[in-house]
């Protein structure tokens, strides 16, 4: 980087020489080609800022706008709603809905995450190892990431049937009685957060797995001589020299299970009752789920997860850049 | 130099053209509004996804709009889907022509201003039969032709109520039904079968439990309301329905009855085609009220319905298309490939010769009500969600039937 400063004003400084003795033209010349050179700088940067306008800022536009509106159907159609603050806001946050959502929405993504990166580690652990069958067993373990959510989600919801689902039908085996996995409040969160979990593992092996690979064997070899145990040599080399990657597991996966939203719809909707609706379905339900849509208080709750994701990105970044201060 | 200019014209060039191919295709969409009375396309929704254009359906809609002198394009979408999406086409102002909707839409759709009442247009809905109409009927006018209407009533299985020494004719009142699920119990076989998922199906199969009771929908929490939740709750509390009606859909609810283990299954008039699939003999009985006599159930069913239009010289021409689409003939044919009842006496009549097990399905729509009927109207979303939240917080053991409706009414108050 500093060579190319310092080459770019010597560069300019011949041409201003060269066509210096050109006389009196040199001073537009050079403000003309800088201008042009900035023209085409901007046609190239043009077809990037309408994108990141036309499908990041505009959207986001429209759902504040709709936050901050008092929609109703009509006036959805005629598009002259009237502003009306933080009314939305205020609706939301006074519903007996919101409560539940936000504590749910809460354990589903630090629970999900928490099982998600400890399996995740430990099987990566596991497979570093190197034996016979490590890579055919650790392509069996991407299949959840392979399903499509909609199959997956469904399998779930099946297996879990109160009535005629597998697990229920194993622990009847064991001599234990039916549980209502799906249709008891007490279970409908902890079931969409073990499938959550099984569907997120694969993310969290992956990322670990290839962070073990930077890891030198020299390390181990020379904490082994040092009779280190295999829990200290995990204790005291894998773990820190994980913990880049670890964060950066982490704090993806708060991100994209925050707004875990299609798993749960198909497994619960939410219920039953209000057991296991997050932030996600409780706005997709305001704005989407009856017959008379209320995009208002539905755009209100979206924002509010957007900012609530936004912390996290926030805090990501944070650690990341941490990370380059550290590595330069 | 050049080159760069060239790349710069070049990049102007391609952004232009973008921009101009999307406006022109956004255009095309708006051609459906424009004026082009002789010919011309025509844009029709319904909620039929699964009726192809090679089918009995689309043919008849094609059909109609070739007898109207234009091409008809016909789009299906999910039923849950279309209320919405017609709200963002009127919004962008082009929406269909001719639009089939679920009847508890139309009540939506009127309050977004975005129907033709029947009367502007000149079409005559004598014929149609009152209760059936009432669901697209807002302060005295109607906004659509119900295409058919079907509803709920019991189905039995007769192998299972013979084997457990039930007698379906015994099923007079609320009592009568659960003692014979006692008895079917206590014979080793199962109960009945609903919905009671968290969507608009768990308070349509509610409502005939909930109006059998004498309950009033502005009033969810009254005592007639718990004692049908009560009813509900009693049922599943003591394994006379199975747990999980509370995400059964009517189709998953509707696939447990036909396993056959089941006595009765609560389910609608679209099914009679898979009950003789089934593999079993069934009855239907029509469903008891809490105190005897039938139960007022819910119509159910789609509205032929004429969006409004920029150019109201279309009106003529999707006119002739609903004319078409309602008169005696086709709705015969339509309503018996949905295995729909017809909205007019003289239809049913023929369904009936056609097919005698039509009969006691006429009756239940004969005694059905809609939904958004008796001036609900578009208030009636903001009663339904918070009921079948209710009823899926009292059946699931969360909250006792009164403390359900309790909030439900409380939530139902604010809109």
């Amino acid at each position: 980087m500093t060579i190319a400063r310092v080459d770019r004003p010597r560069r300019a400084g011949t041409v201003s020489k060269a066509s210096g003795t050109g006389g009196t033209g040199s001073l537009p010349l050079r403000r003309r080609q800088r201008r042009r050179s900035r023209l085409t700088a901007l046609a190239f940067v043009t077809p990037l800022l309408a994108y990141l306008a036309a499908f990041y800022v505009y959207p986001l536009y429209r759902n504040l706008d709709l936050s901050l509106r008092d929609y109703t159907v009509r006036s959805f159609v005629s598009g002259d709603a009237p502003f009306s603050g933080w009314d939305n806001f205020q609706k939301v946050l006074d519903d007996p809905t919101f409560g539940p959502a936000m504590r749910h929405t809460m354990i589903f993504t630090f629970v999900s995450i928490a099982f998600q990166y400890a399996i995740g580690l430990a099987l990566a652990v596991f497979f570093n190892r190197h034996f016979r069958l490590a890579p055919t067993l650790r392509a069996l373990f991407l299949i959840p990431w392979l399903l499509p959510l909609i199959v997956s989600a469904s399998s779930w919801s099946w297996m879990l049937n109160s009535e005629s689902g597998v697990v229920n039908y194993f622990l009847h085996f064991f001599g234990v009685d039916p549980v209502g996995w799906l249709t008891s409040p007490d279970w409908a969160l902890t079931s969409v957060i073990i499938a959550n979990i099984w569907i997120g593992i694969p993310f969290n092996l992956v990322i670990l797995y290839s962070g073990l690979q930077n890891i030198p064997g020299e390390l181990y070899e020379a904490a082994s001589l040092d009779g280190a145990s295999a829990w200290q040599q995990f204790r005291r080399i894998t773990f820190p020299l994980l913990r880049p990657v670890s964060a950066i597991t982490l704090l993806l996966g708060l991100v994209y299970t925050l707004k875990v939203f299609d798993l749960i719809w198909i497994m619960t909707k939410g219920g039953p009752g209000d057991a296991s609706s997050t932030l996600a379905t409780w706005s997709y339900q305001l704005g989407f789920g009856s017959l008379l849509p209320k995009f208002g208080p539905g755009a209100a709750v979206g924002n509010i997860l957007i900012l609530i994701a936004l912390v996290f990105g926030l805090l990501y970044i944070r650690v990341q850049s941490g990370q380059r201060r550290q590595e330069t | 130099m050049i080159p760069n200019r060239r790349t710069l014209l070049a990049a102007l060039a391609a952004v232009g053209t973008l921009a101009s191919l999307t406006a022109c295709s956004g255009g095309s969409d708006d051609g459906s509004g424009s004026t082009d009375a002789s010919g011309g396309t025509y844009a029709f929704w319904d909620p039929y996804p699964q009726f192809d254009a090679s089918s009995p359906w689309g043919k008849l809609v094609s059909e109609c709009g070739t007898k109207a002198g234009v091409t008809v394009k016909r789009t299906g979408y999910d039923t849950t889907d279309l209320g919405n999406k017609a709200l963002l086409a009127a919004q962008q102002g082009n929406a269909p022509d001719v639009m089939l909707v679920d009847n508890p839409v139309v009540s939506t759709l009127v309050e977004a201003g975005i129907l033709n009442k029947t009367s502007d247009l000149g079409l005559d809905t004598k014929s149609i039969q009152k209760n059936i109409i009432g669901a697209g009927t807002i302060d005295d006018a109607s906004y659509g032709v119900p295409i058919g209407a079907n509803t709920l009533a019991l189905y039995y299985n007769k192998k299972v109520l013979t084997a457990a020494g039930v007698d379906p004719a015994s099923i007079k009142d609320w009592t009568s039904l659960t003692a014979a699920l006692n008895k079917v119990k206590a014979a080793g076989k199962k109960g009945i079968t609903f919905s009671a998922i968290n969507t608009e199906e768990g308070s349509f199969q509610f409502l005939p439990w909930f109006w059998g009771a004498g309950g009033d929908l502005t009033k969810l929490n009254s005592d007639k309301g718990v004692a049908a939740l009560s009813l509900w709750k009693g049922w599943v509390d003591d394994g006379l329905a199975p747990k999980d009606v509370l995400q059964n859909t009517q189709t998953t609810s509707w696939q447990e009855f036909a396993t056959g283990d089941y006595a009765f299954g609560e389910n609608g008039t679209w099914q009679l085609g898979n009950a003789d699939k089934a593999g079993f003999d069934y009855g239907v009985i029509n469903i008891p009220a809490q105190n005897g006599g039938s139960a007022p159930v819910p119509t159910g069913g789609e509205f032929v319905t004429v969006p409004v239009q920029k150019d109201s010289a279309r009106y003529d021409v999707s006119k002739k298309i609903v004319e078409c689409l309602t008169n005696d003939t086709n709705l015969l044919a339509t309503d018996t490939t949905l295995t729909y009842i017809a909205p007019t006496a003289a239809v049913q009549t023929k369904q009936v010769a056609a097919n005698p097990k039509l009969e006691p399905w006429v009756s239940a729509v004969a005694a059905a009500r809609g939904r958004t009927s008796g001036g609900l109207g578009s208030k009636y979303p903001t009663i339904s969600q918070p009921m079948w939240t209710a009823v899926q917080s009292a059946l699931s053991g969360g909250k006792s039937p009164k403390d359900a409706l309790d909030t439900a009414q409380s939530s139902a108050e604010k809109g």
